[in-house]
């Protein structure tokens, strides 16, 4: 029996696999790759109380946090990496607007760490990273202990098994075997951690264009509940090989999200009134994305897997 | 982080380079010929760029999302993850891939930036006092790390009484603690801490204790500007040094690489 298609769109692949009350991993990648389509829809959708997990989301996070869908935050670090501070995480922290935010302060090796634990299906794994700080005296997720095989203090970093992990792509196929390059961030362990794992790519290929090279299968498709199809999804996030960062977006968010009414006008703008990401990139125009496409391919070399 | 408020006592950048251009360059020099440097985004970015095109090509630059590169990207970087820092870089793996490689102890050197330094080196980017107002930053990302970590780590931040504190309000990423044989007893590796801090006003250094000292002072900066800007009573080198200013090659690559002054014109 030929295996079923997963080949879904954003508004059924959200409404299907993120529930309110659920933990979502978003921008494994860090700064690339970020699915902001896939944050964009579940905002749309209203979702409620998500605890989000990731290392450096970028602006994703901010935007989640300020439309109101997030009651918890799982990471290490959470702004505007190229203009600096996230608005909306300090009026929900700070202000509670427009509702409180629990922040659990990791490092980035420590949520890496989590995640691989939680891909391994082992309770905690150790590490010296964050001895002496205060974010090992108040996450209670990360537990001192002494070492059994030496007369070492370790810190316990406990798994993370994330409910959904929502990770954008260069390719895949219609089962959800998926492609990607570039820095991997914590993709990896987080599509083995989470117990549900959307892929949103680029470019759905055929089965065979995965099997010629499966050392870049790095999520094998029986991981993978719902695959999109969505081409710029990561905007204004770069993706490797298919666009760039579009670093006027970041520095325009910062402006914008500075006041309540300023971020609500962002969100009105660029959430709300576009229906999908179709809609969204009609707003953008041509003319903005065209200078973002790519100017000079650089192909690596194949590998021969031939015998 | 929001723009700190200005300093009166900031001096003026004598002629022929910028206050930014003076502290990459020094930031530069902390970076020897072959080593595994940490390098984080900004001014450490430049700073390591320039080590790499002056005195020590040889260096390696390691980034948390899992990047190795040994040639400078070809483009100016607005974050670790832009496609030119990928594109001929000689490893893209994953972040514990380079994390592996910092615990391990094999890297020589981080960059990190703060919102506060205290007395002993510890650093905080995870809460801001502005008046009575504490204010919510964006956290330690890899700073933590680092800063347990890396052999020597130097930070680079603007010089006010404000963020020059006696002890930081938050510990985000640990220095020598409460100084003397604090890291060990937390259980940090051996041969790990802080080893400068680069201000906008001079830099300073650690004793055998782990407390701070100003070890030099930068071209039109009195010694008074530097104390009366500092939260403690920060001890002075006997032999106190004036920061070497950028050379001309030093600013002619600078220049180079950050064409506008976009990092370099913002400290």
């Amino acid at each position: 029996m030929a295996a079923a298609s997963k080949l879904v769109s954003m508004r059924e692949a959200i409404a299907r696999h993120v529930r309110d009350g659920q933990t979502v991993l978003l921008g494994a990648q860090m700064e690339q790759m970020i699915p902001f389509a896939a944050g964009h829809e579940i905002i749309r959708q209203g979702r409620r109380d998500l605890t989000l997990i990731g290392p450096i989301s970028d602006i994703l996070f901010d935007q989640l946090i300020g439309a109101g869908v997030v009651s918890r935050v799982l990471a290490a670090w959470v702004g505007n990496v190229s203009a600096g501070v996230g608005y909306c995480l300090r009026r929900a922290v700070e202000q509670n607007i427009p509702q409180p935010v629990q922040m659990v302060d990791y490092s980035n090796f420590t949520l890496a760490l989590a995640l691989h634990a939680g891909a391994l299906g082992v309770p905690f794994l150790p590490t010296y990273a964050t001895l002496g700080s205060e974010l090992l005296a108040r996450n209670g997720n990360l537990r001192e202990f002494p070492s059994p095989v030496n007369e070492e203090r370790l810190v316990a970093v406990r798994a993370l098994r994330p409910d959904v992990a929502i990770l954008h792509v260069q390719r895949a196929d219609e089962f959800g075997n998926a492609h990607l390059w570039g820095n991997f961030g914590v993709a990896i362990d987080g599509a083995r951690a989470a117990r549900q794992v959307i892929v949103v790519a680029e470019e759905i290929v055929a089965p065979d264009v995965i099997a010629s090279d499966p050392n870049r299968t790095l999520i094998p498709g029986l991981l993978v509940g719902a695959v999109v199809h969505e081409p710029w999804g990561a905007h204004p996030s770069p993706v490797q090989g298919y666009y760039g960062r579009d670093h006027r977006f970041f520095t325009e968010y910062h402006e914008q999200s500075r006041t309540l009414e300023g971020y609500e006008h962002w969100l009105r703008r660029w959430v709300y009134e576009v229906h999908d990401r179709r809609e969204y990139l009609e707003r953008l125009g041509a003319q903005r994305l065209a200078p973002l496409a790519v100017r000079q391919p650089a192909f690596s070399v194949p590998a021969n897997f031939g015998y | 982080m929001p723009a700190p408020a200005h300093t009166e006592a900031a001096p003026q950048p004598a002629h022929g380079y910028s206050l930014g251009e003076l502290m990459v360059a020094a930031a530069a020099r902390e970076v020897r010929d072959g080593e595994l440097v940490f390098v984080g985004m900004r001014l450490p970015l430049l700073a390591f760029l320039l080590a790499k095109r002056t005195h020590a090509p040889r260096a390696v630059g390691l980034f948390e999302n899992g990047v190795l590169r040994e040639t400078p990207a070809a483009e100016l970087l607005y974050t670790m993850a832009d496609p030119p820092n990928l594109r001929g870089a000689t490893w893209c793996g994953a972040m514990l891939d380079v994390m592996g490689l910092l615990q391990q102890g094999r890297v020589d050197l981080g960059f990190l930036g703060a919102a506060e330094v205290d007395r002993f080196g510890n650093l905080n980017s995870t809460w801001a006092r502005r008046g009575q107002q504490n204010i919510r930053l964006p956290g330690s990302g890899g700073a933590c790390d680092i800063a347990c970590l890396a052999r020597r780590t130097v930070v680079l931040l603007k010089h006010e009484k404000t963020r020059l504190v006696e002890r930081v309000s938050y510990l985000t990423s640990p220095g020598y603690g409460t100084g003397n044989d604090w890291r060990r007893a937390q259980g940090l590796p051996a041969g790990t801490g802080p080893a400068a801090v680069i201000t906008t006003l001079g830099v300073l250094r650690f004793g055998a204790d782990g407390e701070a000292f100003l070890d030099s002072v930068h071209p039109g900066v009195r010694v008074e500007d530097v104390l009366a800007n500092t939260g403690w009573t920060l001890r002075v080198a006997e032999q106190l040094k004036q920061t070497p200013p950028p050379t001309a090659a030093e600013l002619a690559v600078l220049r180079e690489l950050d064409p506008g002054g976009f990092w370099t014109g913002v400290v």
